[in-house]
Protein backbone atom coordinates (compact mmCIF):
# COMPACT_ATOMS: atom_id res chain seq x y z
CA UNK A 1 0.00 0.00 0.00
CA UNK A 2 2.79 2.43 0.93
CA UNK A 3 6.45 2.70 0.00
CA UNK A 4 7.26 5.26 2.67
CA UNK A 5 4.27 5.35 5.00
CA UNK A 6 5.88 7.78 7.45
CA UNK A 7 6.40 10.47 4.88
CA UNK A 8 3.36 9.74 2.74
CA UNK A 9 0.87 9.99 5.61
CA UNK A 10 2.74 12.52 7.72
CA UNK A 11 0.37 14.97 9.40
CA UNK A 12 0.26 18.39 7.79
CA UNK A 13 2.02 20.30 10.57
CA UNK A 14 4.98 17.92 10.59
CA UNK A 15 5.06 18.04 6.80
CA UNK A 16 5.09 21.81 6.86
CA UNK A 17 7.93 21.83 9.39
CA UNK A 18 10.01 19.69 7.04
CA UNK A 19 9.06 21.91 4.11
CA UNK A 20 10.19 25.06 5.90
CA UNK A 21 13.45 23.50 7.04
CA UNK A 22 14.21 22.28 3.54
CA UNK A 23 13.21 25.58 1.94
CA UNK A 24 15.54 27.46 4.26
CA UNK A 25 18.42 25.13 3.40
CA UNK A 26 17.67 25.45 -0.31
CA UNK A 27 17.62 29.25 -0.27
CA UNK A 28 20.84 29.36 1.75
CA UNK A 29 22.65 27.03 -0.63
CA UNK A 30 21.47 28.95 -3.67
CA UNK A 31 22.50 32.31 -2.18
CA UNK A 32 25.95 30.91 -1.49
CA UNK A 33 26.59 28.84 -4.56
CA UNK A 34 24.65 30.10 -7.56
CA UNK A 35 25.51 33.66 -8.70
CA UNK A 36 22.26 33.90 -10.67
CA UNK A 37 20.17 33.28 -7.54
CA UNK A 38 22.44 35.45 -5.41
CA UNK A 39 21.64 38.30 -7.77
CA UNK A 40 17.92 37.49 -7.98
CA UNK A 41 17.58 37.31 -4.19
CA UNK A 42 19.42 40.62 -3.83
CA UNK A 43 17.11 42.20 -6.40
CA UNK A 44 14.09 40.91 -4.47
CA UNK A 45 15.63 42.23 -1.24
CA UNK A 46 15.50 38.84 0.47
CA UNK A 47 18.21 37.13 2.46
CA UNK A 48 18.11 33.47 3.54
CA UNK A 49 17.46 34.64 7.11
CA UNK A 50 14.23 36.30 6.00
CA UNK A 51 12.60 32.93 5.33
CA UNK A 52 10.92 32.36 8.66
CA UNK A 53 7.69 30.70 7.58
CA UNK A 54 6.25 29.09 4.48
CA UNK A 55 4.36 32.33 3.84
CA UNK A 56 7.71 33.94 3.10
CA UNK A 57 7.87 31.78 -0.01
CA UNK A 58 6.01 34.47 -1.91
CA UNK A 59 8.86 36.92 -1.28
CA UNK A 60 11.21 34.74 -3.29
CA UNK A 61 11.81 35.44 -6.97
CA UNK A 62 10.31 33.27 -9.71
CA UNK A 63 12.47 31.15 -11.99
CA UNK A 64 11.31 30.91 -15.60
CA UNK A 65 11.89 28.82 -18.63
CA UNK A 66 13.97 31.71 -20.03
CA UNK A 67 16.19 31.73 -16.92
CA UNK A 68 17.05 28.09 -17.55
CA UNK A 69 17.93 28.83 -21.16
CA UNK A 70 19.92 31.96 -20.32
CA UNK A 71 21.96 30.02 -17.78
CA UNK A 72 22.69 27.17 -20.16
CA UNK A 73 24.88 25.14 -19.84
CA UNK A 74 26.02 25.20 -16.21
CA UNK A 75 24.86 28.53 -14.77
CA UNK A 76 22.34 27.05 -12.34
CA UNK A 77 24.57 24.31 -11.00
CA UNK A 78 24.82 24.34 -7.18
CA UNK A 79 27.49 21.64 -6.87
CA UNK A 80 30.82 21.06 -8.58
CA UNK A 81 30.57 19.22 -11.87
CA UNK A 82 32.53 16.38 -10.21
CA UNK A 83 29.48 15.72 -8.10
CA UNK A 84 27.03 15.59 -10.99
CA UNK A 85 26.12 12.09 -12.01
CA UNK A 86 23.79 12.72 -14.89
CA UNK A 87 22.68 15.33 -17.39
CA UNK A 88 19.23 15.42 -18.92
CA UNK A 89 17.80 18.07 -21.18
CA UNK A 90 14.24 19.25 -21.53
CA UNK A 91 12.24 17.70 -24.33
CA UNK A 92 10.51 19.04 -27.35
CA UNK A 93 11.48 22.67 -27.66
CA UNK A 94 13.65 24.11 -30.37
CA UNK A 95 16.83 26.12 -30.02
CA UNK A 96 18.94 25.87 -26.88
CA UNK A 97 17.87 23.06 -24.56
CA UNK A 98 17.46 23.38 -20.81
CA UNK A 99 20.15 21.44 -18.97
CA UNK A 100 19.02 19.52 -15.89
CA UNK A 101 21.68 18.06 -13.58
CA UNK A 102 21.34 15.19 -11.12
CA UNK A 103 23.69 14.27 -8.29
CA UNK A 104 23.80 10.66 -7.08
CA UNK A 105 21.45 11.68 -4.28
CA UNK A 106 19.08 13.38 -6.73
CA UNK A 107 18.79 10.23 -8.82
CA UNK A 108 18.18 8.17 -5.72
CA UNK A 109 15.48 10.53 -4.44
CA UNK A 110 13.75 10.75 -7.83
CA UNK A 111 13.70 6.94 -8.01
CA UNK A 112 12.34 6.81 -4.48
CA UNK A 113 9.41 9.03 -5.45
CA UNK A 114 8.69 6.80 -8.43
CA UNK A 115 8.70 3.82 -6.08
CA UNK A 116 6.03 5.60 -4.02
CA UNK A 117 3.99 6.09 -7.20
CA UNK A 118 4.30 2.46 -8.27
CA UNK A 119 3.34 1.04 -4.88
CA UNK A 120 0.51 3.58 -4.60
CA UNK A 121 -1.12 2.12 -7.73
CA UNK A 122 -0.66 -1.47 -6.60
CA UNK A 123 2.54 -2.44 -8.42
CA UNK A 124 4.75 -4.86 -6.45
CA UNK A 125 7.94 -6.87 -6.70
CA UNK A 126 7.08 -9.61 -9.17
CA UNK A 127 5.44 -7.22 -11.61
CA UNK A 128 6.96 -6.98 -15.08
CA UNK A 129 7.40 -3.38 -16.14
CA UNK A 130 7.74 -2.64 -19.86
CA UNK A 131 8.98 0.91 -20.27
CA UNK A 132 7.71 2.17 -23.63
CA UNK A 133 8.99 5.75 -23.25
CA UNK A 134 12.00 7.29 -24.95
CA UNK A 135 15.32 6.55 -23.28
CA UNK A 136 17.99 9.19 -23.66
CA UNK A 137 18.18 12.87 -22.86
CA UNK A 138 14.48 12.89 -22.03
CA UNK A 139 13.88 12.17 -18.32
CA UNK A 140 10.65 10.22 -18.86
CA UNK A 141 11.99 6.71 -19.32
CA UNK A 142 15.14 6.64 -17.19
CA UNK A 143 13.67 8.08 -14.00
CA UNK A 144 10.78 5.60 -14.14
CA UNK A 145 13.27 2.82 -14.89
CA UNK A 146 15.23 3.50 -11.70
CA UNK A 147 12.06 3.68 -9.62
CA UNK A 148 10.78 0.38 -11.01
CA UNK A 149 14.06 -1.28 -10.11
CA UNK A 150 13.74 0.00 -6.56
CA UNK A 151 10.34 -1.62 -6.27
CA UNK A 152 11.84 -4.86 -7.52
CA UNK A 153 10.02 -5.15 -10.82
CA UNK A 154 11.52 -6.97 -13.75
CA UNK A 155 12.22 -4.00 -16.00
CA UNK A 156 12.09 -4.26 -19.78
CA UNK A 157 13.65 -1.09 -21.25
CA UNK A 158 11.77 -1.42 -24.51
CA UNK A 159 11.66 2.25 -25.49
CA UNK A 160 8.87 3.50 -27.76
CA UNK A 161 7.77 2.27 -31.17
CA UNK A 162 8.26 -1.05 -32.97
CA UNK A 163 4.89 -2.39 -31.93
CA UNK A 164 5.61 -5.93 -33.18
CA UNK A 165 8.54 -6.18 -30.80
CA UNK A 166 6.55 -4.59 -27.96
CA UNK A 167 3.92 -7.25 -28.42
CA UNK A 168 6.49 -10.03 -28.57
CA UNK A 169 8.07 -8.89 -25.29
CA UNK A 170 4.69 -8.42 -23.68
CA UNK A 171 3.58 -11.91 -24.59
CA UNK A 172 6.76 -13.80 -23.87
CA UNK A 173 7.60 -12.11 -20.57
CA UNK A 174 4.03 -11.64 -19.35
CA UNK A 175 4.31 -7.86 -18.93
CA UNK A 176 1.93 -6.53 -16.28
CA UNK A 177 2.69 -2.78 -16.27
CA UNK A 178 3.44 -0.44 -19.13
CA UNK A 179 4.55 3.18 -19.24
CA UNK A 180 3.85 5.16 -22.39
CA UNK A 181 2.34 8.31 -23.85
CA UNK A 182 -1.45 8.39 -24.20
CA UNK A 183 -1.19 8.78 -27.97
CA UNK A 184 1.01 5.70 -28.26
CA UNK A 185 -1.37 3.79 -25.97
CA UNK A 186 -4.24 4.52 -28.35
CA UNK A 187 -2.14 3.61 -31.35
CA UNK A 188 -0.97 0.40 -29.71
CA UNK A 189 -4.53 -0.62 -28.84
CA UNK A 190 -5.39 -0.21 -32.52
CA UNK A 191 -2.34 -2.25 -33.47
CA UNK A 192 -3.41 -5.12 -31.21
CA UNK A 193 -6.89 -5.10 -32.68
CA UNK A 194 -5.56 -5.14 -36.23
CA UNK A 195 -3.41 -8.14 -35.35
CA UNK A 196 -6.23 -10.04 -33.73
CA UNK A 197 -4.78 -9.78 -30.24
CA UNK A 198 -7.29 -9.57 -27.43
CA UNK A 199 -5.32 -8.05 -24.54
CA UNK A 200 -7.65 -9.53 -21.92
CA UNK A 201 -7.29 -13.03 -23.33
CA UNK A 202 -3.76 -13.03 -24.72
CA UNK A 203 -1.77 -10.69 -22.48
CA UNK A 204 -1.12 -10.25 -18.75
CA UNK A 205 -1.38 -6.44 -18.73
CA UNK A 206 -2.98 -4.93 -15.65
CA UNK A 207 -1.84 -1.31 -15.45
CA UNK A 208 -0.59 1.53 -17.59
CA UNK A 209 1.09 4.73 -16.54
CA UNK A 210 0.48 7.45 -19.06
CA UNK A 211 2.18 10.79 -19.13
CA UNK A 212 4.31 13.32 -21.01
CA UNK A 213 1.31 14.59 -22.98
CA UNK A 214 -1.75 16.37 -21.65
CA UNK A 215 -4.82 14.26 -22.24
CA UNK A 216 -8.46 14.19 -21.29
CA UNK A 217 -10.48 11.87 -19.09
CA UNK A 218 -12.16 10.57 -22.29
CA UNK A 219 -8.77 9.45 -23.56
CA UNK A 220 -8.04 7.63 -20.30
CA UNK A 221 -11.34 5.77 -20.47
CA UNK A 222 -10.71 4.86 -24.09
CA UNK A 223 -7.29 3.38 -23.22
CA UNK A 224 -8.69 1.52 -20.22
CA UNK A 225 -11.45 0.02 -22.27
CA UNK A 226 -9.41 -0.91 -25.32
CA UNK A 227 -6.59 -2.53 -23.34
CA UNK A 228 -8.72 -3.84 -20.47
CA UNK A 229 -6.44 -2.31 -17.83
CA UNK A 230 -6.29 0.39 -15.18
CA UNK A 231 -4.73 3.61 -16.44
CA UNK A 232 -3.08 6.07 -14.05
CA UNK A 233 -2.28 9.66 -14.86
CA UNK A 234 1.10 11.04 -13.89
CA UNK A 235 2.65 14.48 -13.84
CA UNK A 236 6.23 15.57 -14.06
CA UNK A 237 8.60 17.80 -15.94
CA UNK A 238 12.28 17.58 -16.67
CA UNK A 239 12.95 20.74 -14.68
CA UNK A 240 11.60 18.88 -11.61
CA UNK A 241 13.43 15.56 -12.14
CA UNK A 242 10.98 14.29 -14.72
CA UNK A 243 8.07 11.98 -13.97
CA UNK A 244 6.80 11.23 -10.49
CA UNK A 245 6.26 14.77 -9.23
CA UNK A 246 2.59 13.90 -8.85
CA UNK A 247 0.77 10.63 -9.47
CA UNK A 248 -2.67 9.15 -9.07
CA UNK A 249 -3.44 6.62 -6.37
CA UNK A 250 -6.00 3.84 -6.88
CA UNK A 251 -8.85 6.28 -6.27
CA UNK A 252 -7.93 8.26 -9.41
CA UNK A 253 -9.22 11.51 -7.98
CA UNK A 254 -6.34 13.80 -8.85
CA UNK A 255 -2.58 13.34 -8.56
CA UNK A 256 -0.82 13.39 -5.17
CA UNK A 257 2.06 15.84 -5.41
CA UNK A 258 4.98 14.83 -3.17
CA UNK A 259 5.05 17.84 -0.92
CA UNK A 260 8.06 16.81 1.15
CA UNK A 261 10.15 17.20 -2.03
CA UNK A 262 8.33 19.96 -3.87
CA UNK A 263 6.57 23.08 -2.63
CA UNK A 264 3.58 23.88 -4.77
CA UNK A 265 1.74 27.09 -5.38
CA UNK A 266 -0.98 28.05 -7.82
CA UNK A 267 -0.53 31.59 -9.13
CA UNK A 268 -2.31 33.93 -11.47
CA UNK A 269 -0.33 33.51 -14.71
CA UNK A 270 -0.60 37.21 -15.51
CA UNK A 271 0.20 38.80 -12.17
CA UNK A 272 2.12 36.02 -10.45
CA UNK A 273 -0.05 36.50 -7.35
CA UNK A 274 -0.67 33.28 -5.38
CA UNK A 275 -4.24 32.01 -5.65
CA UNK A 276 -6.27 30.28 -2.91
CA UNK A 277 -6.59 26.49 -2.73
CA UNK A 278 -9.04 25.22 -5.31
CA UNK A 279 -8.54 28.08 -7.76
CA UNK A 280 -7.26 27.31 -11.23
CA UNK A 281 -3.97 28.88 -12.27
CA UNK A 282 -0.36 28.20 -13.07
CA UNK A 283 1.47 25.56 -11.06
CA UNK A 284 4.67 26.91 -9.50
CA UNK A 285 7.13 24.45 -7.95
CA UNK A 286 10.13 24.84 -5.67
CA UNK A 287 12.50 21.93 -5.20
CA UNK A 288 13.12 21.09 -1.56
CA UNK A 289 15.64 18.28 -1.71
CA UNK A 290 17.56 18.77 -4.91
CA UNK A 291 21.34 19.05 -4.60
CA UNK A 292 22.71 19.57 -8.08
CA UNK A 293 20.21 22.08 -9.37
CA UNK A 294 17.67 23.45 -6.92
CA UNK A 295 15.06 25.77 -8.43
CA UNK A 296 13.02 28.41 -6.66
CA UNK A 297 9.40 29.02 -7.62
CA UNK A 298 9.73 27.55 -11.08
CA UNK A 299 6.92 28.66 -13.40
CA UNK A 300 5.80 25.34 -14.92
CA UNK A 301 3.32 27.07 -17.28
CA UNK A 302 0.99 24.14 -16.57
CA UNK A 303 -2.54 25.09 -15.64
CA UNK A 304 -4.22 23.14 -12.85
CA UNK A 305 -5.73 23.52 -9.40
CA UNK A 306 -5.18 22.02 -5.97
CA UNK A 307 -7.97 19.69 -4.89
CA UNK A 308 -9.07 20.60 -1.38
CA UNK A 309 -9.80 17.87 1.13
CA UNK A 310 -8.44 14.48 2.07
CA UNK A 311 -8.03 11.46 -0.14
CA UNK A 312 -9.46 8.16 1.13
CA UNK A 313 -6.07 6.51 0.53
CA UNK A 314 -4.73 8.22 3.64
CA UNK A 315 -1.94 10.19 2.02
CA UNK A 316 -1.68 13.72 3.33
CA UNK A 317 0.07 15.11 0.27
CA UNK A 318 -2.42 17.26 -1.59
CA UNK A 319 -3.66 16.39 -5.05
CA UNK A 320 -3.64 18.43 -8.23
CA UNK A 321 -6.12 18.14 -11.04
CA UNK A 322 -5.38 16.92 -14.53
CA UNK A 323 -3.39 19.59 -16.44
CA UNK A 324 -5.89 21.54 -18.50
CA UNK A 325 -3.54 23.74 -20.49
CA UNK A 326 -0.28 25.62 -20.71
CA UNK A 327 -0.11 29.28 -19.78
CA UNK A 328 2.19 30.02 -22.67
CA UNK A 329 -0.44 28.48 -24.93
CA UNK A 330 -3.17 30.73 -23.60
CA UNK A 331 -4.55 33.12 -26.18
CA UNK A 332 -6.44 36.28 -25.48
CA UNK A 333 -8.82 36.92 -28.33
CA UNK A 334 -11.26 39.82 -28.13
CA UNK A 335 -10.62 39.90 -24.40
CA UNK A 336 -11.46 36.24 -23.87
CA UNK A 337 -8.90 33.77 -22.49
CA UNK A 338 -8.74 30.71 -24.71
CA UNK A 339 -6.64 27.57 -24.44
CA UNK A 340 -5.91 25.66 -27.65
CA UNK A 341 -6.89 22.50 -25.74
CA UNK A 342 -10.48 23.74 -25.65
CA UNK A 343 -10.47 23.96 -29.42
CA UNK A 344 -8.82 20.56 -29.68
CA UNK A 345 -11.48 18.95 -27.50
CA UNK A 346 -14.25 20.26 -29.76
CA UNK A 347 -12.51 19.17 -32.96
CA UNK A 348 -11.58 15.71 -31.71
CA UNK A 349 -15.16 15.01 -30.68
CA UNK A 350 -16.58 15.75 -34.14
CA UNK A 351 -16.99 13.10 -36.79
CA UNK A 352 -15.63 13.83 -40.25
CA UNK A 353 -12.46 15.51 -39.06
CA UNK A 354 -8.86 14.35 -38.91
CA UNK A 355 -6.43 14.81 -36.02
CA UNK A 356 -4.57 17.87 -37.25
CA UNK A 357 -5.50 21.50 -36.84
CA UNK A 358 -3.90 24.94 -36.83
CA UNK A 359 -5.09 28.11 -35.14
CA UNK A 360 -4.09 31.39 -36.77
CA UNK A 361 -4.63 34.80 -35.22
CA UNK A 362 -4.37 37.70 -37.58
CA UNK A 363 -5.39 41.29 -38.24
CA UNK A 364 -7.40 42.70 -35.38
CA UNK A 365 -8.17 39.66 -33.27
CA UNK A 366 -9.44 37.45 -36.07
CA UNK A 367 -9.21 33.76 -35.31
CA UNK A 368 -9.02 31.19 -38.07
CA UNK A 369 -9.08 27.49 -37.30
CA UNK A 370 -7.84 25.25 -40.08
CA UNK A 371 -8.75 21.64 -39.64
CA UNK A 372 -8.01 18.61 -41.75
CA UNK A 373 -10.95 16.63 -43.04
CA UNK A 374 -11.13 12.90 -42.55
CA UNK A 375 -10.77 11.09 -45.87
CA UNK A 376 -14.11 9.37 -45.42
CA UNK A 377 -15.98 12.63 -44.89
CA UNK A 378 -15.63 13.76 -48.50
CA UNK A 379 -18.46 12.67 -50.74
CA UNK A 380 -17.92 15.28 -53.44
CA UNK A 381 -20.79 17.40 -52.17
CA UNK A 382 -20.01 21.05 -51.41
CA UNK A 383 -23.19 21.42 -49.39
CA UNK A 384 -22.18 18.73 -46.93
CA UNK A 385 -18.83 20.38 -46.40
CA UNK A 386 -20.49 23.73 -45.78
CA UNK A 387 -22.80 22.12 -43.22
CA UNK A 388 -19.85 20.51 -41.46
CA UNK A 389 -18.00 23.81 -41.45
CA UNK A 390 -20.98 25.63 -39.93
CA UNK A 391 -21.35 22.98 -37.24
CA UNK A 392 -17.70 23.39 -36.26
CA UNK A 393 -18.09 27.17 -36.05
CA UNK A 394 -21.13 26.81 -33.80
CA UNK A 395 -19.56 24.23 -31.48
CA UNK A 396 -16.38 26.29 -31.16
CA UNK A 397 -18.33 29.45 -30.46
CA UNK A 398 -20.23 27.66 -27.69
CA UNK A 399 -16.95 26.47 -26.14
CA UNK A 400 -14.65 29.48 -26.44
CA UNK A 401 -17.23 32.29 -26.69
CA UNK A 402 -15.52 33.74 -29.73
CA UNK A 403 -16.73 33.03 -33.24
CA UNK A 404 -13.80 31.80 -35.29
CA UNK A 405 -13.48 31.39 -39.01
CA UNK A 406 -13.18 27.72 -39.87
CA UNK A 407 -11.38 26.42 -42.93
CA UNK A 408 -11.55 22.80 -43.95
CA UNK A 409 -8.35 21.56 -45.50
CA UNK A 410 -7.17 18.40 -47.13
CA UNK A 411 -5.67 15.63 -44.95
CA UNK A 412 -1.90 15.79 -44.72
CA UNK A 413 -1.54 19.48 -45.54
CA UNK A 414 -1.06 20.92 -42.05
CA UNK A 415 2.27 20.65 -40.24
CA UNK A 416 2.58 17.16 -38.76
CA UNK A 417 2.53 16.85 -35.01
CA UNK A 418 5.69 15.24 -33.67
CA UNK A 419 5.43 15.45 -29.94
CA UNK A 420 4.89 19.11 -29.28
CA UNK A 421 3.26 20.40 -32.40
CA UNK A 422 2.95 24.02 -33.44
CA UNK A 423 -0.77 24.59 -33.19
CA UNK A 424 -0.94 28.36 -32.98
CA UNK A 425 0.37 31.08 -35.26
CA UNK A 426 -0.09 34.60 -33.98
CA UNK A 427 0.22 37.23 -36.70
CA UNK A 428 -1.81 39.93 -35.00
CA UNK A 429 -0.65 43.50 -35.30
CA UNK A 430 -1.94 45.04 -32.10
CA UNK B 1 -28.70 1.80 -64.76
CA UNK B 2 -27.31 4.39 -67.10
CA UNK B 3 -25.55 6.64 -64.62
CA UNK B 4 -22.25 8.31 -65.38
CA UNK B 5 -19.41 8.79 -62.92
CA UNK B 6 -17.93 12.17 -62.14
CA UNK B 7 -14.63 12.62 -60.34
CA UNK B 8 -14.92 15.10 -57.46
CA UNK B 9 -11.77 16.59 -55.95
CA UNK B 10 -11.51 18.69 -52.80
CA UNK B 11 -9.30 21.77 -53.11
CA UNK B 12 -8.52 24.79 -51.05
CA UNK B 13 -9.64 28.02 -52.62
CA UNK B 14 -6.28 29.56 -53.40
CA UNK B 15 -4.24 30.22 -56.53
CA UNK B 16 -2.68 27.21 -58.18
CA UNK B 17 -5.06 24.54 -56.92
CA UNK B 18 -6.84 23.92 -60.21
CA UNK B 19 -3.48 23.89 -61.97
CA UNK B 20 -2.19 21.33 -59.51
CA UNK B 21 -5.12 18.99 -59.96
CA UNK B 22 -5.24 19.27 -63.73
CA UNK B 23 -1.48 18.80 -64.02
CA UNK B 24 -1.84 15.41 -62.34
CA UNK B 25 -4.55 14.46 -64.82
CA UNK B 26 -2.53 15.76 -67.76
CA UNK B 27 0.54 13.80 -66.69
CA UNK B 28 -1.57 10.65 -66.53
CA UNK B 29 -2.96 11.38 -70.04
CA UNK B 30 -6.46 11.53 -68.67
CA UNK B 31 -8.74 13.44 -71.00
CA UNK B 32 -11.16 15.84 -69.34
CA UNK B 33 -14.46 15.98 -71.25
CA UNK B 34 -16.38 18.26 -68.95
CA UNK B 35 -15.69 20.17 -65.73
CA UNK B 36 -17.20 22.50 -63.15
CA UNK B 37 -15.69 24.12 -60.10
CA UNK B 38 -17.88 25.02 -57.15
CA UNK B 39 -16.36 27.29 -54.52
CA UNK B 40 -17.57 27.98 -51.04
CA UNK B 41 -15.39 30.38 -49.12
CA UNK B 42 -12.09 28.76 -48.26
CA UNK B 43 -12.55 25.60 -50.26
CA UNK B 44 -14.07 24.25 -53.40
CA UNK B 45 -14.91 21.05 -55.19
CA UNK B 46 -13.69 20.40 -58.73
CA UNK B 47 -15.73 17.97 -60.76
CA UNK B 48 -14.65 16.23 -63.91
CA UNK B 49 -16.04 13.87 -66.49
CA UNK B 50 -13.01 12.00 -67.76
CA UNK B 51 -12.30 9.24 -70.23
CA UNK B 52 -10.77 7.05 -67.54
CA UNK B 53 -12.42 7.53 -64.18
CA UNK B 54 -10.52 4.81 -62.30
CA UNK B 55 -7.13 6.00 -63.50
CA UNK B 56 -7.97 9.61 -62.66
CA UNK B 57 -9.03 8.72 -59.11
CA UNK B 58 -5.97 6.58 -58.55
CA UNK B 59 -3.51 9.25 -59.74
CA UNK B 60 -5.14 12.00 -57.72
CA UNK B 61 -5.21 9.86 -54.56
CA UNK B 62 -1.58 8.93 -55.02
CA UNK B 63 -0.75 12.63 -54.94
CA UNK B 64 -2.58 12.98 -51.66
CA UNK B 65 -5.76 14.60 -52.91
CA UNK B 66 -9.14 13.88 -51.46
CA UNK B 67 -11.23 12.29 -54.16
CA UNK B 68 -14.72 10.94 -54.41
CA UNK B 69 -16.83 9.70 -57.32
CA UNK B 70 -20.33 10.95 -57.90
CA UNK B 71 -23.10 9.41 -59.95
CA UNK B 72 -25.04 11.64 -62.29
CA UNK B 73 -27.39 11.38 -65.26
CA UNK B 74 -26.39 12.52 -68.73
CA UNK B 75 -29.48 13.25 -70.79
CA UNK B 76 -29.54 13.97 -74.48
CA UNK B 77 -32.22 16.56 -75.25
CA UNK B 78 -33.26 18.55 -78.35
CA UNK B 79 -31.21 21.71 -78.92
CA UNK B 80 -34.17 24.10 -79.07
CA UNK B 81 -35.97 26.71 -76.91
CA UNK B 82 -37.96 25.35 -73.97
CA UNK B 83 -36.09 22.08 -73.54
CA UNK B 84 -34.52 22.77 -70.15
CA UNK B 85 -37.85 24.07 -68.96
CA UNK B 86 -39.58 20.89 -70.09
CA UNK B 87 -37.03 18.77 -68.23
CA UNK B 88 -37.32 20.87 -65.10
CA UNK B 89 -41.12 20.81 -65.20
CA UNK B 90 -41.31 17.08 -65.57
CA UNK B 91 -38.92 16.47 -62.66
CA UNK B 92 -40.69 19.07 -60.53
CA UNK B 93 -43.99 17.32 -61.17
CA UNK B 94 -42.49 14.27 -59.46
CA UNK B 95 -41.04 16.32 -56.58
CA UNK B 96 -37.48 15.52 -57.67
CA UNK B 97 -34.97 18.13 -56.60
CA UNK B 98 -31.97 19.00 -58.77
CA UNK B 99 -28.75 19.33 -56.77
CA UNK B 100 -26.45 20.42 -59.55
CA UNK B 101 -27.16 20.73 -63.20
CA UNK B 102 -25.11 21.88 -66.13
CA UNK B 103 -25.43 21.59 -69.88
CA UNK B 104 -23.49 21.88 -73.08
CA UNK B 105 -23.88 21.35 -76.80
CA UNK B 106 -21.48 19.06 -78.63
CA UNK B 107 -21.73 17.86 -82.25
CA UNK B 108 -25.22 19.32 -82.49
CA UNK B 109 -26.34 17.34 -79.46
CA UNK B 110 -27.54 19.08 -76.32
CA UNK B 111 -26.49 17.27 -73.14
CA UNK B 112 -27.65 17.91 -69.60
CA UNK B 113 -25.64 16.59 -66.67
CA UNK B 114 -28.00 16.16 -63.74
CA UNK B 115 -27.04 15.45 -60.15
CA UNK B 116 -29.88 14.53 -57.86
CA UNK B 117 -30.42 12.45 -54.73
CA UNK B 118 -33.01 10.47 -56.56
CA UNK B 119 -31.20 9.19 -59.64
CA UNK B 120 -33.40 6.16 -60.19
CA UNK B 121 -36.69 8.04 -60.22
CA UNK B 122 -35.24 10.91 -62.24
CA UNK B 123 -34.05 8.48 -64.90
CA UNK B 124 -37.48 6.84 -65.10
CA UNK B 125 -39.21 10.21 -65.50
CA UNK B 126 -36.80 11.39 -68.19
CA UNK B 127 -37.01 8.18 -70.18
CA UNK B 128 -40.76 8.14 -69.93
CA UNK B 129 -40.77 11.60 -71.51
CA UNK B 130 -38.72 10.21 -74.38
CA UNK B 131 -35.35 11.73 -73.58
CA UNK B 132 -32.38 9.45 -73.86
CA UNK B 133 -30.27 8.85 -70.74
CA UNK B 134 -26.74 8.12 -71.91
CA UNK B 135 -24.33 5.61 -70.47
CA UNK B 136 -20.83 6.77 -69.61
CA UNK B 137 -19.46 5.13 -72.76
CA UNK B 138 -22.11 6.78 -74.92
CA UNK B 139 -21.45 10.18 -73.42
CA UNK B 140 -17.70 9.86 -73.92
CA UNK B 141 -18.22 8.98 -77.57
CA UNK B 142 -20.29 11.98 -78.50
Amino acid sequence: MFWDIDHETMDRSALERIQLERLQQTVRRLANRVPFYKMKLAEAGVTPDDIKSLDDLRRLPFTTNADLRDNYPTGLLAVDLDNVMRLHTSSGTTGKPKAIFFSAGDINRAADLIARCFIMTGVRKGDVFQNMMTYGLFTGALVMHYGAEKVGCLVIPAGPGNSERQLLLMRDFRTTVIHLTPSYALYFAGFLEKNGVDPKRDLALRRAFVGAEPHTEETRLKIQESLGIEVYNSYGLSEMNGPGVAFECIHKTGMHLWEDHYLMEIVDPQTGEPLPEGATGELVLTTLTREAMPLLRYRTRDVTSIIPGKCPCGRTHRRINRITGRTDDMLIVRGVNIYPQQIERVLMAMPGLGHNYLITLSGLDEMTVKVELAEAAFDGNVEHLVQLQNQIVEKLRAEILVKPKVELVQPGTLPVSEGKAKRVIDQRVL
Amino acid sequence: MNAIRLVAVFAENKPGQTARVTRILADAHVNIRWTTIANSGSFGVLKFLVDNCDLACQCLREKGLMVSTLRALAVEVPDKPGTLNAVAESLAAEQINLDNTSGFVANNKAILIIETHDLERARAVLEQKGWRVLSEAELLNI
